[in-house]
């Protein structure tokens, strides 16, 4: 009986529009559901492989030898790892890689795949490069333009390619480490000198075997941890990667969430309309005797069905959409992630269910309680419904679908917070807009009436239409222009003549060379300054590693310098500088952001650690840094003469417009040591990350878009009877197709260029806000705003008409008695 | 005399179709109808009567057969073609007076003059909304008026055009008889006034006595 009734009520059109939104609603959270699912299982595959081991002993300084030795005598596998960013040549062509020096044994834990070509499908092995081979990855391969048989300069060493590395286990999990990675055999890394006393390096010992010799391993390594070193384990590691990965599904899961909500208020007002029209029907089968479960049965086992075949159809979206994503993020994330599982379709359908019990629900039970009595008096409906019944199921459906995809207590409330606001801003504009459309009708034309007299008639279906493109449409504007002005300040930090070179690593005793060597590729060089690597252990005399706030601080290592003069790019807002009569003096400037992040006063004692020599200094200073002026700088600045004990390196920026690649590598190849950034190129790939996520954010909010459809084709469909009516009196009366499509076309056209001035409007001061707190530089940008608003009225104008032209076409004749 | 003829039916039949096969709803019908005459069409239900009425204002095409209407072939028209016939000669009272709900008294009045494109229809519409006695209530909408009112109203919008022909189908079948008798009342004084055609489709022979001329049918057929 369900299923004819089904069949019967397809033809109506409120369960297709009903069916709509469902399949819209699933497919939006399938598609991120299945997108993260798949990352997810990636990372959960690669846990135990991200380490190349069980555990992993790291350190900037070289590992004592006991430290192994150890890890051998409690019967523990051990391999080495050193890793560095230098830059690789093949003859003129040149890329920052990150070599790899391991020795035999590498990888303990996953395996490393190998093939003859960059980009072929990997053939797993076990060894590693052999004495004076290397083996570029795909993506080295091919910017040095280097194939297998041929020659790489790698610091002072020549090394031949003997294989192209495909895969190793401890590439970064999902997301693709920026540079590209060389592979070579621990014993040639010395004859590469690249090794300089103040080089950037990673040291690592890996450790594999059995957990209770690792456990053993673990706490006799606990007392003799040195400053720097870190000994992580996958349980260490994972959770890293597992938590960024899911940070980015929550957020992509935010903007489903949008959609999912406005096919929730297409739902209820499909229900709204299914209750109208079957009124009169359960009425009839009452009076003939069919009891009050049976008409409930009936219907809930009909949205059942709807919800069962609307879940498959909306997963399969869903599917096609997440393999779209996985493709506007190529290169961001790895394309040979696992397949999903069936989780998010299982989701989906609790969703669709979710909707169906808390939207459509309540008009069920009414038309469950109208009186048989209705056969004779039309006008008797069903008891009106109790408020809290009506409310409480559609408020426990978006608060249960809302926590069950952001899966926190506070962001889902700050997104409902959100949501309210916005909602509530599109709502008061959308009814005094609406209003002021009726008060200017009368001096209107017939068709442009007809369609703003329709806008005002069914006022609130008209509010809920606006406010649903407005959604829509404010949360593309807000993330195109962010978008833009994010690429555009990265752009504009980089003016003519700003410094596009990073030299860091440059020897203490070299840098009167590589300066004069620097100018004489016709670079024009900055200041250059010392580089020493420390640690601040305590302030005012209590331990930043007691303070829980600080122990992030407390981890990591400083870049600190020395310096007599301040840069035109440092201003000083608190003490003073320092002069020549200052000069070896324990005093400290630091940068604004630093005593901001520790909550720092001028005098406050600070205790630092610079490679096992500790020592103290006075806050003499703090400056606000430019940052973006690309000249070196840093956080902590001393004295010169304080620091003397230190053996540092130097660093420096430079604007070098390169002819050919020649001179940075002749540059090069004379100071090994020395690493360059190109910070042209750094800002470039970075800007295509974003760019990247926000193509995939953007193509998820589309679907808010496609929900927003589902609201007007259920308002459309809920004053159906209404306008069929009316176009038949019309046509009675002599109206032609053009001036009913014309009238159709004003109204939705109307309701468009509503929602989108509004949705232009709150996104104007949406995006103000959200780049006050990111810190960028704000433009009104009248192109976009005009796209977005013709954009709301081409798409709600094409969709409206398209959905009320069968209605329109009604038969004249219907208004005889 | 031919010059007089507004409205003629040559031989028109309409046949739809039912499960149990084609069914003949108005069978070979002529007549004609002459200016400023008033005409009865009237029947028990079922007699065909309202679907004359259709066929005779263009709402629909006959199967078979010709229909003049004002000097126009309505079967060589297409729906447009004999829409705008209709806006420029036809005016109509309903049983259920069709006033669209989200337009004002005065705005359904003014509305067969909008679609003839006419500059002057607001004031027209007021001074006709005066005839019937409703201009206090231009401003109001159908939900806020009685439905003698609604009736006035629609009868208002049918003669503000002065049309050729006046297509009234049971005009107080949604009234009780003192209302009903009034709205007849005031029907025929605009139909004089104005010196319009009228054809009238009603089952109460009373009414139909009023009309110069009555037309009866049965099973489709004149009578």
């Amino acid at each position: 009986m369900a299923w004819r009734a089904l069949r019967r009520e397809w033809r109506s059109g409120e369960l297709a529009v009903l069916w709509a939104s469902i399949v819209v609603a699933v497919a939006a959270l399938t598609g991120v559901g299945f997108l993260v699912d798949r990352i997810g299982r990636a990372v959960q595959a690669q846990a135990n492989e991200v380490l190349a081991a069980d555990a992993r002993l790291a350190s900037p300084e070289p590992l004592a030898s006991e430290l192994q030795q150890h890890a051998q005598q409690l019967r523990l596998r051990t391999a080495r790892l050193i890793t560095l960013l230098s830059v690789v040549y093949n003859g003129e062509t040149s890329q920052l890689a990150n070599v790899r020096a391991a020795t035999e044994g590498y990888p303990l834990r996953g395996t490393i795949s190998a093939a003859e070509a960059p980009f072929a499908k990997g053939v797993p092995t076990r060894a590693i490069p052999a004495r004076g081979e290397c083996w570029p990855d795909s993506r080295l391969a091919a910017a040095v333009g280097v194939s297998v048989g041929g020659m790489l300069d790698v610091g002072a060493l020549k090394l031949r390619v003997s294989r192209i590395l495909i895969n190793r286990p401890d590439q970064g999990s999902t997301f693709v480490e920026f540079a590209p990675a060389l592979l070579i055999n621990d014993a040639d890394l010395a004859a590469t000198r690249l090794v300089q006393p103040a080089s950037r390096m990673q040291y690592n010992l890996l450790l594999a075997g059995d957990s209770q010799a690792l456990l053993d391993y673990q706490r006799w390594y606990k007392p003799r941890t040195r400053s720097g070193e870190r000994l992580e384990t996958v349980a260490d590691a994972s959770p890293q990667i597992d938590e960024a990965a899911r940070r980015a599904g929550r957020f992509l899961a935010l903007a489903s969430l949008v959609a999912v909500l406005l096919c929730a208020v297409a739902v209820a007002m499909s229900a709204r309309s299914y209750l109208a029209r079957h009124l009169d029907a359960v009425a009839l089968m009452k009076t003939l005797g069919a009891p009050r479960r049976l008409v409930l049965g009936v219907h809930a086992l009909e949205l059942l069905a709807l919800a069962v075949s609307a879940t498959l159809l909306g997963a399969a979206g869903g599917w096609l959409t997440q393999t779209w994503l996985l493709r506007a993020l190529a290169g961001f994330l790895r394309t040979d992630l696992p397949p999903a599982g069936m989780m998010p379709v299982l989701i989906g359908l609790t969703v669709a269910i979710a909707m169906l019990a808390g939207f459509a629900l309540p008009s069920l039970l009414q038309l469950t309680r109208v009186p048989a009595l209705r056969v004779l008096r039309r006008d008797t409906g069903p008891p009106p419904l109790r408020l809290w019944l009506a409310l409480a199921p559609a408020l426990l459906a978006v608060v249960g679908i809302i926590y069950g995809t952001l899966g926190q207590w506070q962001l889902s409330l700050y997104f409902i917070l959100a949501l309210i606001g916005t909602t509530a801003l599109l709502a008061t504009g959308g009814f005094g807009l609406v209003r002021l459309a009726g008060r200017v009708r009368s001096r209107a034309g017939i068709a442009l009436r007809h369609g703003i007299a329709n806008l005002s008639r069914h006022r609130v279906g008209s509010v809920v239409q606006v406010v649903a493109f407005g959604l829509a449409v404010t949360l593309l504007l807000v993330l195109t222009t962010l978008r833009r002005d994010l690429i555009h300040d990265w752009r504009a930090t980089l003016p003519p003549g700003v410094p596009n070179y990073f030299f860091v690593n440059i020897p203490s005793e070299q840098r009167a060379d590589f300066q004069a060597a620097l100018s004489a590729t016709g670079a024009k060089s900055e200041r250059m300054l010392p580089m020493v690597r420390g640690r601040l252990l305590a302030i005012n005399g209590v331990a930043i590693g007691d303070r829980p706030e600080h122990s992030d601080m407390a981890e990591r290592e400083q870049n600190l310098t020395w310096s007599l003069e301040l840069g035109d790019d440092n201003r000083i807002t608190e003490g003073r500088w320092w002069s020549s009569a200052d000069i070896g003096k324990p005093l400290v400037s630091l940068a604004t952001d630093f005593q901001e992040s520790l909550k720092l006063n001028l005098g406050d004692h600070l205790q630092f650690d610079v490679a096992g020599e500790r020592f103290e200094a006075t806050v003499a200073s703090f400056r606000k840094v430019k940052w973006d002026s690309f000249r070196p700088n840093f956080f902590i600045v001393f004295p010169p003469g304080y620091l003397d004990f230190a053996s540092g390196s130097y660093m420096t920026s430079a604007r070098y417009e390169p002819v050919s690649g020649a001179g940075l590598t002749s540059l090069v190849r004379r100071f090994p040591s020395v690493s360059i950034f190109n910070v042209g190129d750094l800002l470039a790939q970075v800007r295509s990350v974003i760019d990247k996520a926000a193509t995939a954010v953007q193509s998820v909010f589309a679907f808010t878009l496609l929900a927003g459809v589902t609201v007007l084709l259920a308002a459309v469909q809920a004053s159906r009877d209404e306008r069929r009516y009316e176009a038949a009196i019309l046509r009675a009366l002599g109206a032609g197709r053009g001036m009913l499509m014309g009238s159709a076309l004003f109204e939705f056209a109307g309701l468009g260029l509503l929602a989108g001035v509004l949705a232009a409007t709150v996104a104007a001061f949406g995006g103000l806000l959200l780049a006050q707190a990111l810190e960028l530089r704000y433009r009104f940008d009248a192109p976009t705003w005009l796209i977005g608003v013709a954009g709301t009225v081409v798409i709600m104008g094409i969709s409206g008409y398209l959905a009320v032209r069968p209605v329109l076409e009604s038969e004249p004749r219907s208004v005889l008695s | 005399m031919e010059r007089d003829i507004v409205l003629s039916a040559d031989r028109v039949s309409k046949q739809v179709s039912s499960p149990e096969g084609p069914l003949t709803i108005v069978r070979d019908v002529s007549f004609v109808i002459r200016a400023r005459e008033s005409v009865a069409i009237a029947g028990p239900s079922g007699a065909g009567k309202s679907t004359l009425l259709a066929l005779l204002a263009g709402l629909e095409s006959p199967s078979s057969g010709r229909i003049c209407l004002a000097g126009t072939d309505l079967t060589s028209l297409d729906e447009d073609g004999r829409a705008r016939l209709r806006a420029e000669q036809v005016g109509f009272v309903f049983q259920s007076f069709h006033l669209i709900p989200a337009l004002t008294a005065l705005e359904n009045v003014m509305l067969p003059l909008e679609l003839r494109g006419r500059s002057d229809a607001r004031s027209r519409a007021l001074e006709i909304l005066a005839r019937v006695g409703l201009v206090a209530r231009a401003g109001h909408y159908p939900r806020q008026l009685s439905g003698g009112e609604q009736q006035r109203v629609a009868m208002a919008r049918a003669a503000v055009g002065e049309p050729s022909v006046l297509f009234a189908d049971e005009p107080t079948g949604n009234l009780d008889t003192v209302t009903g008798e009034r709205i007849i009342e005031l029907l025929f004084e605009l139909n004089a006034d104005a010196q319009t055609t009228l054809v009238l489709v009603t089952h109460d022979a009373a009414l139909a006595s009023r009309c110069a001329r009555v037309l009866k049918m049965e099973s489709g057929m004149l009578a």
